[in-house]
């Protein structure tokens, strides 16, 4: 089993978090992975993307050139990403931030506006890690609980609170 | 019988490389008198630059790095901030401070590195045969400047101690002269204080020397010594800068 | 230990730190600049120094004078920032001082940019500056490598009194792996020249003679004197040094040469190939100076080397081969990375040739 995900959004977004806590899963399971920022000049607002790669086998490059799947955030990512998709890739899409669009299949979930429903606007990444994680069980729910459990500062239980709640919300957005 | 007058401990007893009348000689001596009289011999590390004074190591008898030329005060830096109980100190002549050293010379001072300076200004490159250096005054004669220095297209010459002195980093700047035996015991207590800042942990303190160079200047050396004192010093006027 | 995620400049300081490097001196440098951060969080609190320096220039040579002092040092830059430490590079060489150097190289030549390349080849294992000297170079292929090899780098650069490069590329650098801190324990940074060790280092002449640190040798003879002795250091060095992974030599047709992240693309094509019934194998070069010229003592019937650059390490393989076998090459640069499918191509057009 290999799984190369590439998530992609605007800056701000905690793209690159979205990444690491799926990959920080990973790890807990044992098994090979690898984690790629984007690292040019772009800042908050710009472009933003990470690339992760999941494997039973040790990992030749971390670059990904075709994803099996597209976690994507807004509509230049889209616009950008969406011909990096294996044919039988998964795309999971923020209808939040992109507009629809027949020609491509697409599990999508309104992961920004669901975020600020459960008032943080920041955990919208946390939500579309859920929909993910409820279509490819790459990574056990639990295992990803426990990576937001240690990443989360000590300090703001709120905002552990508004993730885990995120988790779950995205998981119910499961529709394929 | 007392003694009044001894070789110092930490200057070597060997032959001099340097041209009769130079200044480097000079100010090798009144170091290593310093560092005696101050007791520092086992505790001084000094970093000898490139030019005339690139074999330093050879006249003093106490621990020495070479430095690529301009890098000084950057070796400087790396060996003091790992030896902070030791006594550092850079030689340099102008073209290694305040030519292809600028940059490292502005930023140890800027960070205020606790750290000892010799600045050997003798207006001209001795080691590569007299070419201009960024101290070369104007109207003088180099290997190319063979019109003189003209500011329209070399510029004027270079006042680093003063540019120096503006920065907060820096706490001890004076120009003094080897150009007579007043001068001489003036830089003795000049080179003395720059120590003894350090030992004290005030932080970056830097004495620039006129210094006589008979042969690029085409003068003898009780000449060259009327030109500090008449011509020289005039651009760059002794006494504390800061 | 359990195993912990970081990306490979984060590696790279861990193992130097625990290596005991007690001074860093850096300039920022896509992308190198978490290895640079790193140092700033953690040397400090280690006990070591660290300075966040006016220039590359600077940087180096304060390695330089951190070194003659006793202290483990390190510095770290990109490719056009290699290249502006090259003099100070020289003149650590030249005095014999133990440095680490980190290269995470970028495309080039000029600005270029910053998409993981292996151009610097040549002037890592070339002596990138002027004179007749040789630097260690070790190429890390995964993160694991980067804190393993930087270590060993410290220890290397100590043992024979020479600069280390540790070789790596943007992609390497950038990526997050699973890490083991294996045994070594985070040592306090030794601020402190040991004599015993360091008998040469700079520490103020205290009952011994004065210590003069260089590399300038004016007087006849004195110089070559220096060189002789230098090249028999290096002799040393390439008789015991030399470092190389290889997979599937035994009946290899086809055997792919390929280092750093170049070779975790060509291991793939390896074992895709290997599950298609082609024999094929891989050295992976470790140590780039010396060159494992001993992995090839034995030569196969045909190379393939891949490189992200236009056949730098490739030189090196005809060196080693003199001859004695088909060498073929694949190589991008300038931000192409070779893909797998594009090694299994070619391997595939040259297999039965």
């Amino acid at each position: 089993m290999t799984e190369r995900i590439i998530i992609a959004g605007s800056g701000g977004q905690g793209i690159m978090l979205l990444g690491k806590v799926l990959a920080e899963g990973a790890l807990l399971e044992n098994k090979f992975v690898t984690w790629l920022p984007a690292y040019g000049p772009e800042v908050r607002g710009g472009a933003a993307h990470c690339m992760v790669t999941i494997s039973d086998d040790e990992i030749g490059s971390a670059h990904i050139d075709q994803a099996d799947s597209l976690i994507i955030m807004n509509q230049v990512s889209l616009d950008k990403f969406k011909g990096r998709l294996k044919n039988t890739g998964l795309m999971i899409v923020n209808s939040s931030l992109t507009k629809p669009d027949k020609n491509i299949k697409v599990n999508s979930g309104d992961f920004t506006d669901t975020a600020i429903g459960l008032g943080n606007i920041k955990v919208a990444n946390i939500v579309a890690l859920g929909c993910y994680l409820a279509v490819k069980k790459i990574v056990s729910p639990e295992n990803i609980l426990k990576v937001i459990r240690k990443m989360a500062p000590r300090d703001k239980p709120e905002l552990l609170k508004a993730n885990i709640e995120a988790l779950k919300k995205g998981m119910e957005f499961k529709n394929d | 019988m007392d003694r009044i007058y001894s070789h110092p401990q930490s200057l070597r007893d060997v032959p001099t490389h340097y041209c009769p009348g130079c200044g480097h000689g000079l100010a090798h001596r009144l170091i290593a008198e310093a560092v005696d009289e101050l007791g520092l011999r086992e505790q001084v590390i000094a970093v000898a630059p490139v030019g005339c004074a690139v074999i330093a190591y050879d006249y003093w008898d106490f621990d020495c790095s070479e430095a690529a030329h301009g890098r000084a005060l950057a070796v400087a830096t790396g060996i003091k901030r790992v030896r902070p109980q030791n006594i550092v100190f850079t030689y340099q002549g102008d073209g290694d401070l305040a030519a292809i050293g600028t940059n490292e010379t502005i930023h140890a001072a800027n960070r205020g590195e606790n750290l000892t300076v010799f600045f050997i200004n003798n207006a001209v490159y001795g080691m590569t045969g007299g070419q201009m250096a960024p101290t070369t005054l104007l109207n003088q004669k180099t290997s190319t400047t063979p019109e003189g220095r003209n500011a329209q297209f070399q510029g004027y010459p270079l006042k680093i101690s003063e540019m120096l002195a503006l920065l907060p980093g820096v706490k001890y700047i004076e120009r003094v002269s080897l150009g007579s035996a007043q001068d001489i015991t003036k830089t003795k207590k000049a080179i003395k204080k720059a120590f003894m800042n350090q030992i004290e942990g005030i932080g970056f303190s830097l004495v620039e020397m006129l210094s006589p160079c008979p042969t690029y200047w085409g003068l003898s050396p009780c000449e060259s010594l009327d030109w500090i004192k008449n011509i020289m010093a005039k651009e760059f006027p002794l006494g504390v800068i800061k | 230990m359990p195993k912990i995620l970081m990306s490979g400049n984060d590696a790279i300081a861990e193992g130097a730190l625990r290596a005991g490097c007690s001074f860093y001196a850096g300039y920022p440098i896509t992308p190198q600049n978490e290895l640079t951060a790193y140092m700033a969080n953690n040397m400090q609190k280690r006990g070591g120094v660290f300075i966040q320096a006016e220039a590359e220039v600077a940087a180096i040579n304060m390695v330089f004078g951190a070194s003659a002092a006793g202290a483990r040092s390190m510095t770290s830059s990109s490719s056009p920032g290699i290249s502006l430490k090259q003099e100070g590079i020289s003149y650590i060489a030249g005095a014999e001082l133990p440095a680490v150097i980190v290269n995470i190289m970028r495309g080039g030549p000029g600005l270029g940019n910053i998409a993981p390349s292996q151009s610097d080849y040549f002037q890592a294992t070339r002596s990138g500056g002027h004179g007749d000297y040789h630097c260690i170079v070790l190429a890390p292929a995964s993160v694991q490598e980067s804190y393993d090899l930087t270590y060993l780098a410290f220890n290397l650069a100590d043992k024979y009194r020479a600069p280390a490069i540790i070789l790596g590329d943007g992609m390497l650098g950038q990526m997050m792996e699973p890490l083991e801190l294996k045994n070594q324990s985070p040592c306090l940074a030794g601020r402190q020249a040991k004599p015993k060790t360091k008998p040469w280092a700079l520490t103020g002449c205290a009952g011994r003679k004065a210590n003069v640190v260089k590399s300038f040798y004016l007087k006849e003879g004195d110089l070559e004197k220096l060189n002789l002795k230098l090249q028999k250091k290096y002799q040393e060095i390439t008789a015991k040094e030399q470092r190389w992974e290889e997979l599937f030599l035994d009946d290899a047709r086809v055997v792919l040469v390929a280092y750093g992240s170049m070779a975790r693309i060509a291991r793939a094509a390896v074992k895709t190939l290997r599950g298609k019934g082609r024999r094929v194998g891989l050295v992976r070069p470790v140590s780039l100076w010396p060159f494992p010229k001993k992995a090839f003592a034995r030569p196969k019937n045909k190379y393939l080397v891949v490189e992200m650059s236009y056949g730098q390490m490739l030189e090196d393989v005809q060196l080693a081969l003199c001859g004695e076998a088909k060498i073929e090459f694949l190589g991008r640069s300038g931000g192409g990375v070779p893909s797998e499918e594009e090694i299994i191509l070619k391997i595939n057009k040259i297999y039965n040739g």
